[in-house]
């Protein structure tokens, strides 16, 4: 018996999320005393395999096809299904990132498994099996029991902060059977933003908006980024009008993120924007407006100009450092 | 072509959120209803622009109760041909997911639109639970949706990213922003959504795996730290030593 945990990877790299499930899926297996195993779908280093054992995995089940480097919905589902047969697994771990959310309500279907996705607590077992999940874009959490046999959980990025120790897990080839045809959807190409910090993933967000007036103006939020090694985002007007792209919009429309802390640069902070980064631990709001309802939603606030606050700022951080 | 768009009623975006009876219920006192944004700005939206270029027919469906009814005539005056309520007010994904399979198995749909997630419970869960149940492809948080024949060329955001993806119909997808823009539904619409056909059925049996045992409110801010924007030094040294997050 087992929990299992889906580690997603990217280019062959186990992404930060991955670490934070597998984590998670080891307290969870603890709880139900049985062990943790992580389930690693395309071409992956071996080292990178072996060291999810640092965040609690026994066993790394390993499927190394390079048709699965993408994500298949039908394909992952038909994979991971066969690994909680083989495991004989009650509870499968998903991170609530974009291939997370493709694939496990197919495999919770599949399995007749309650479906519990953006948790932000462990289950606790006292009575049933609850589990917090995020409601409302944020606004409230919801305790959700899941009545079934199985059950299937989608961890919020950046919830549970891996504390990774030496151990190492062994790890395995699973070859379940998979045809060409099983590949339903084709991807014909993928475009990324290398070399940055995927925003979902980043301890520290600083984002800008309508106040910075222009996208000439955003090496100002690029450089407060950088003093940091944040990555950067936005409001949807900035979205809107195409300073930046849609992927780095942050609100209820776009992205929800949930850093460490969040610095945001020129955004009143609508009810639509809050919704998306209410989740942060930390805000810091700049805004030469006081009135900005975003200063209620924030821990420290700076009334003042961007132009003058945000070079002043990045010079204090670098001289820190 | 046969089009089948999910539609879910959520409350306003701006909507107060709190609780009665003990917490185990959303206090609906005073709020407004819409259809949940995601379901209709680019699912439904999309939908019709395919309709219009392509030739389509649009059913809709709503799993909930009576009070469902003012969001789903909305989304026929928008442009909806005919409307499915099934008349259960289950809350569970999997039970929902059920409902829907089993209304397009029966009517047979090429494709299959659903919102990213709702705005309420966001679960994002329907849309690959439904693709599941009918062994069908699904593509998740779609940007953009286009139709060569039977051949959909589908842009879906990744980590950092985005991916091209292409898929032989029937398909089920759940949609973002991006897929089409916000429409006002015209007085015409209206009127005639009043007369078009909207049915009424009753729940298929199905398995609930979940239930909600409680919510709860985010414990409140501590209030607000304002710094002097002459003073930024001390907005570094707070972030350092207070809040440990530097």
């Amino acid at each position: 018996m087992s929990v299992i945990i889906f580690a997603d990877q990217a280019h062959g790299k186990i992404k930060k999320v991955s670490f934070e499930a597998v984590q998670y899926g080891a307290k969870v297996a603890q709880q139900l005393g049985v062990t943790a195993t992580a389930l690693v779908l395309g071409a992956a280093d071996n080292a990178e395999l072996e060291a999810l054992g640092n965040y609690g995995a026994t066993k790394v089940l390993h499927v190394a096809d390079a048709r699965l480097n993408e994500v298949e919905t039908t394909v992952f589902t038909k994979i991971i299904a066969a690994a909680v047969e083989q495991e004989a697994a009650q509870v499968v771990i998903f991170p609530h990132n974009f291939d997370g959310k493709a694939v496990a309500p197919r495999v919770a279907a599949r399995l007749k498994a309650g479906f519990v996705s953006g948790a932000i607590s462990l289950p606790d077992t006292t009575n049933g099996f609850v589990v917090k999940k995020s409601v409302f874009s944020g606004k409230a959490f919801a305790n959700v029991n899941i009545t079934s046999a199985r059950k299937v959980i989608g961890i919020m990025p950046n919830t549970f902060a891996p504390e990774p120790t030496d151990a190492k897990a062994s790890v395995a080839a699973f070859s379940p059977a998979i045809s060409d045809a099983d590949f339903k959807v084709k991807v014909s190409s993928v475009e990324t933003v290398s070399g940055e910090v995927p925003l979902t993933e980043a301890e520290i967000v600083v984002s800008g908006g309508r106040g910075l007036k222009g996208p000439e103006n955003w090496g100002l939020v690029e450089d407060l980024a950088h003093s940091l090694g944040a990555a950067t985002a936005c409001s949807r007007p900035v979205a809107d009008t195409g300073w930046r792209p849609h992927h780095e919009h942050v609100g209820q429309t776009g992205l929800t993120v949930r850093p460490n802390l969040y610095i945001a640069i020129g955004i009143s902070g609508a009810i639509q924007h809050l919704a998306g980064v209410n989740g942060s631990k930390v805000i810091v709001v700049i805004n030469k407006d006081p009135e900005a309802p975003f200063f209620k939603a924030a821990d420290y606030g700076i009334v003042g100009d961007a132009f003058e606050v945000v070079p002043k700022l990045t010079a204090a951080i670098k001289q820190r450092k | 072509m046969k089009i089948l768009v999910c539609i879910s009623k959520t409350p306003d975006t701006t909507a107060k959120i709190a609780f009665t009876d003990n917490n185990t219920k959303f206090n609906e006192a005073g709020v407004q209803f819409i259809i949940n944004p995601y379901d209709e700005w680019y699912a439904l939206v999309r939908a019709l622009e395919l309709k219009e270029t392509l030739g389509a027919t649009v059913h809709l469906i709503t799993v909930g109760g009576a009070d469902t009814e003012p969001v789903i005539r909305k989304a026929l005056a928008l442009g909806g041909d005919e409307a499915y309520r099934i008349n259960t007010d289950s809350q569970d994904s999997f039970y929902i997911a059920s409902q829907i399979a089993e209304h397009a198995r029966k009517q047979g749909y090429d494709l299959i639109f659903t919102g990213k997630e709702t705005i309420d419970y966001n679960g994002a869960a329907i849309g690959g639970m439904v693709a599941e149940l009918l062994d069908l492809p699904y593509v998740s948080i779609a940007a953009k949706f286009d139709l060569n024949g039977t051949e959909a060329t589908i842009r879906r955001e990744i980590e950092g990213g985005e991916e091209v993806v292409k898929v032989t119909l029937p398909v089920v997808v759940s949609c973002q922003k991006g897929m089409a823009e916000q429409r006002i539904p015209g007085m015409r619409g209206i009127m005639a959504a009043r007369t078009k056909p909207l049915a009424v059925v009753e729940p298929v049996a199905a398995d609930t795996l979940t239930t909600v045992s409680s919510f709860e409110l985010p414990p409140a801010k501590a209030g607000v730290k304002m710094i002097s924007a002459d003073n930024v030094e001390e907005l570094v040294k707070l972030l350092h030593d207070e809040a440990k997050v530097i």
